[in-house]
């Protein structure tokens, strides 16, 4: 017989006789502080044992676990025991008992309208509350995050609006069956969506729903003292136990200094010191949480006062932030337009450098514009440069380099000989070596008989020509090496006047006629700076006088921001206090042994089980030895056995 | 054509050369780690199938035995001394370590004891084993000589593309395996399964992936080049063990089962995975990666984000990259979810977290290939 075992019959003679039940004195506690997540488990005698068990022989039935079935390898006895121990060591809601009671109560029926209001309204209470005890579950935020994984994965899948609306439009047109559909089911705008939305509101609503109580639940297991220590210490987790010839009194005493300079919470409750440590992971748990929220949040704000718009500015011109003057401007619901930073800038120059000696495309290393930016109403200028990662600050506004080209800048005569167009105009890049495209619109033209009419030209830029041995008109390089100007021409109605939107980029050649060569083909020339393509028939001429460079700015206001961050860092931290630290209890008996000695106990159990806890446990009990050294057992072979 | 856009074409040149040493040195660990699983299967130990059948009042007897087979995986090679023990010194006995004993709160098949490991105490199987981590030692020394060289022939950080991400991950997975080895953790199991993959990956990434080494787009070109990415590296890297686990862990746990259910698992089965920790063992430690790493890939997340806002004007525009980053990230939380969740623990959580880890894949190599973003340099 083992001396555990007389420590154990000693102390608690009548277990055998209530150890079927949960202990009476830690029960009511556990549930005032658990409140309502635990009202139904009451009727069970495993109270809030809050981890379930897999039944490795039958299937999973959450539904089913109201009590520690057959099939599982411990005896029930103790595992009420360990679940007592366990109780508010977390405020994890203990899922299965306390969530699938249905909402209707059933109940009489009075007569009349009275009874048949107080009936609805009982029913209606009762239901509301079972639907909100199921959203509020684990279970169904399990689901829920699940499903706003899953909705997610069109979105990367198929093109959105928000993200490419080109590619959006190219879809419609290469699908006419799926686009339909696609339409319906808000497909081309996954994440405002109402279904996606729904996700992750009804998420976010769990998520409020379940952090309220559970933080009522945390602050009342401050308060509260840990439950005292299991009759039998030896079925915790992680135990250990020797015999001294110190006093119970003492070891007590220098178990309770111990432990509080390990910064343990400690008790003495009769024979046993009860201590726990480790609440920053409950603290750390909830803070991600709400982190979470105030996350959501933020980046809600963020998309309904947003407002970002783009602005092609050639070298030497200026950009001013109002509306009228943005080339596209997309805003949030709640933007208003007084909402704009009063700001403005100029683009002084532009700089791209390249690797050298890279393979077919040449590798940019960095983009930079030079600008000369003013505030407010001092027009004070002063001088900055924007480059990639490195975007500008004004105010609530930040603004990025996108996208730069070449601008040729050119000079039309008209039929009379007068200027009828003279400036840069930016050509778009096609390719990384700036094979460029773009158009010039000359609205103001009286052609060789002085009769109004209107001239495009349609064409390519490249900044360095292969030469006309390569046979390609694709540009060699992005840099300005040996730039060339391809160009054809039209004249009649450009179209500009009719009050629709068009673009400057793009000739409509509708009502429109090429100009033709003198053997009949369209006009089409190649023409270096400085030189002048004629139109036939004394029409008029175009020349290539230089080139300038413009940038594509991108102009962002976003409200929110340091909130999103702050949100994001405060889930992190809660997050790794959630994960890394191990919330745990340790306890400590002492009592005279039938040989006169004391006996000494400690045992540990953590909200999940953890390699340090046995170390720490031994660290303890060696740091104990001080105080109560351990003596040789006497009659004893195999120490530590349980039974 | 090719032209090398590096400030050091030799070096990047001696980086290749490297990686195929490495590959070369990782075969011969493969090897070497299949004999010592051959020679493992001669012990029949079959140690599983004596506990769990053996079983006597409830299993509560178990809290006798050697401290601490349940949550054991800190010491290497299985049935190990307990790090607990008592010293008698002198006459009188002093106890200097009292012994702890630790049984699962969970309860569930407690008294299973870790299998042996490959070798499966076999003396030559286990010199072998030897062998086939001091070889995993060189392959990996190699190896990250040539993530270094890459890196210094390229001049910035060695995963502008895919090929470089792919030899940096396969190093960070062997470089954590060896970590958790000389934290004496109880590892050496994950050995072959690693090595066959780290090959696999190796491969691609010369074949496939292989891109010379052009310089970074100037959106890269920023210090969240070296925070982000490195972070999604490794992360991945220690995500994939927590993978590898898993998988075996549903394996063992299936063969648990069996047992337990009075069945008898094909003599291959019982060969094999008797050798491996038991399923209980092997859950907790996929869980402790998963749940260590899950903080991390968080902030790879909002490291991306911050980058986002400085390179792109927004720091999140629901691109197929930052998409699949968040379903990855949701589905991890998922599986944490489920832990923490009673009746999803065990095989149901396993599937989450084998889920996530697919998200986390094709994140990486579907996200980069098939589908066109911001993210879309991989050089592919
Ligand atoms: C926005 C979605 C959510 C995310 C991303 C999320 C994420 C997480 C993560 C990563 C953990 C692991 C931390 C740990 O194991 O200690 C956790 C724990 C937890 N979550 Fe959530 N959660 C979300 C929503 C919810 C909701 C809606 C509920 C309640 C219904 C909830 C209740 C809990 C609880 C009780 C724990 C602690 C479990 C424990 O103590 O072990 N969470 N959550």
């Amino acid at each position: 017989m083992s001396t555990d075992e007389t420590t154990e019959a000693a102390a608690v003679p009548s277990q055998q006789a209530n150890g079927a039940e949960a202990d009476p004195e830690t029960d009511p506690q556990a549930e005032s502080a658990a409140g309502s997540e635990t009202e139904e488990a009451s009727g069970s005698g495993a109270g809030d044992v809050p981890e379930g068990r897999d039944d490795p022989d039958s299937p999973d039935s959450p539904d089913s676990g109201s009590s520690p079935s057959a099939g599982d390898e411990r005896p029930a006895e103790e595992d009420v025991e360990l679940g007592a121990a366990m109780s508010q060591l977390s405020t994890a809601p203990s899922e299965e008992r306390s969530q699938t009671v249905p909402g209707s109560l059933g109940g009489p029926r009075k007569p009349g309208t009275a009874g048949r209001v107080g009936w609805f309204l009982r029913e209606l209470t009762g239901w509301l509350r079972w639907f909100w005890r199921q959203l509020t579950s684990m279970r169904v935020a399990l689901m829920l995050l699940f499903l706003l994984s899953l909705g997610s994965i069109p979105g990367s899948l198929i093109p959105q609006t928000n993200v490419d609306a080109v590619k959006v439009d190219e879809f419609k047109q290469r699908h006419d069956v799926l686009a339909p559909l696609y339409e319906k089911l808000q497909l081309f705008d996954v994440y405002t969506s109402v279904w996606f939305s729904a996700i992750y509101i009804l998420l976010f609503v769990s998520l409020i729903g379940c952090i309220v109580p559970r933080t009522w639940q945390f602050v009342g297991q401050l308060r509260a003292e840990p439950p005292r220590a299991p009759r039998r210490l030896d079925r915790m987790p992680v135990y250990t136990t020797w015999h001294t010839d110190a006093a119970p009194d003492e070891v007590l005493g220098a178990a309770r200094t111990m432990l509080r300079g390990k910064r343990f919470r400690t008790h003495l409750r009769g024979d046993a010191v009860t201590s726990e440590k480790g609440y920053l992971r409950e603290v750390g748990n909830l803070l991600f949480h709400i982190a979470l929220i105030v996350l959501l949040l933020a980046f809600a704000a963020g998309q309904l006062w947003k407002s970002e718009g783009g602005k092609l500015v050639v070298q030497g011109d200026s950009f001013n932030n109002t509306l009228t003057q943005y080339d596209d401007f997309q805003s949030g619901t709640f933007f208003g337009s007084e909402d704009l930073d009063e700001f403005g800038f100029r683009l002084e120059d532009f700089t791209a450098d390249y690797y050298e000696g890279a393979a077919d495309a040449m590798t940019p290393k960095e983009y930079r514009a030079d600008i000369s930016y003013w505030t407010g109403g001092d027009g004070k200028e002063k001088k900055t440069a924007i480059r990639m990662n490195h975007p500008l600050e004004v105010g609530g506004s930040k603004v990025y380099l996108l996208a730069h080209g070449f601008a040729p800048v050119v000079s039309v005569k008209d039929g009379q000989g007068d200027i009828a167009y003279r400036g840069p105009v930016a050509f778009l890049p096609q390719d990384t070596n700036l094979t460029s495209s773009g158009v010039v619109k000359v609205t103001d033209y009286r052609d060789a008989q002085g009769n109004k009419d209107q001239l495009g030209f349609q064409g390519f830029f490249v900044p360095t020509f292969g030469g006309a041995e390569s046979g390609s008109m694709f540009s060699q390089s992005p840099e300005l090496d040996y730039p060339v100007l391809f160009l054809t021409a039209y004249h009649g109605d450009l179209g500009v006047n009719s009050g629709l939107p068009q673009s400057v980029y793009q000739l409509d050649t509708d009502n429109m006629k090429q100009f033709k060569a003198k053997d009949g083909g369209p006009l089409a020339k190649k023409i270096l700076p400085g030189e002048t393509m004629k139109l036939p028939n004394g029409a008029g001429s175009l020349k290539f006088e230089g080139i300038k460079q413009w940038a594509n700015f991108q102009i962002s206001h976003q409200v929110g921001n340091g909130w999103a961050l702050g949100g994001a860092l405060a889930a992190i931290a809660g997050l790794a206090g959630s994960l890394f630290i191990q919330r745990r209890r340790v306890w400590v008996r002492a009592m005279p042994g039938p040989d006169g000695r004391t006996v000494v106990e400690m045992a540990g159990l953590g909200r999940s089980e953890s390699t340090r806890l046995p170390e720490e446990l031994s660290d303890m009990a060696v740091s104990m030895q001080a105080e109560a050294p351990a003596v040789a057992e006497p009659s004893e072979s195999a120490e530590g056995a349980g039974k | 054509m090719t032209i090398l856009a590096v400030q050091n074409p030799e070096l990047a040149e001696i980086s290749n050369y490297l990686i195929y040493s490495a590959m070369a040195v990782y075969t011969l660990a493969f090897f070497a780690h299949i004999t010592e699983w051959v020679f493992g299967s001669r012990s029949r130990v079959a140690r599983t199938a004596a506990a769990l059948t053996s079983k006597s009042g409830g299993g509560s007897a178990s809290t006798s035995g050697s401290g601490d087979s349940a949550g054991n995986d800190t010491d290497a090679g299985a049935g190990a001394a307990p790090k607990v023990t008592v010293r008698a010194e002198g006459g009188t006995s002093v106890l200097e370590r009292p012994k702890v004993i630790v049984r699962s709160a969970t309860g569930r098949r407690d008294n299973v004891p870790d299998g042996p490991g490959a070798a499966g105490g076999d003396d030559q199987g286990d010199m072998y084993g030897r062998v086939a981590v001091s070889l995993t030692v060189l392959a990996f020394l190699l190896h990250a000589t040539a993530v270094l060289t890459r890196s210094l022939a390229v001049e910035r950080a060695p995963w502008g593309n895919m090929y470089e991400f792919s030899t940096a991950f396969s190093m960070v997975g062997v470089g954590a395996y060896l970590g958790f080895l000389i934290a004496r953790k109880n590892v050496r199991w994950i050995g072959l399964p690693l090595v066959t993959t780290v090959l696999l990956d190796l491969g691609l990434a010369v074949t496939v992936l292989y891109t010379e080494s052009t310089e970074l787009v100037p959106a890269l070109d920023s210090y969240w080049l070296w925070i982000h990415v490195s972070l999604a590296i490794i992360c991945g890297a220690l995500f994939y063990l927590g993978f590898v686990t898993t998988i075996l862990y549903l394996f063992r746990d299936r063969y648990e089962s069996k047992l337990l259910g009075g069945g008898s698992p094909s003599g291959f089965a019982t060969s094999v995975l008797e050798r491996l920790p038991s399923a209980d063992s092997l859950d907790k430690f996929a869980y402790r990666i998963n749940a260590a790493v899950f903080p991390f890939w968080t902030f790879t997340i909002v490291a991306g984000a911050i980058w986002a806002g400085d390179a792109w004007g927004r720091y999140w525009g629901w691109d197929p990259k930052e998409v699949w980053s968040f379903i990855t990230w949701v589905a991890y939380a998922c599986y944490l979810h489920a832990r923490a969740t009673a009746g999803w623990k065990g095989r149901k959580a396993a599937y989450l977290a084998l889920i996530a880890f697919a998200c986390f894949l094709f994140n990486y190599y579907g996200v980069n290939i098939f589908v066109n973003g911001k993210h879309s340099y991989a050089g592919v």
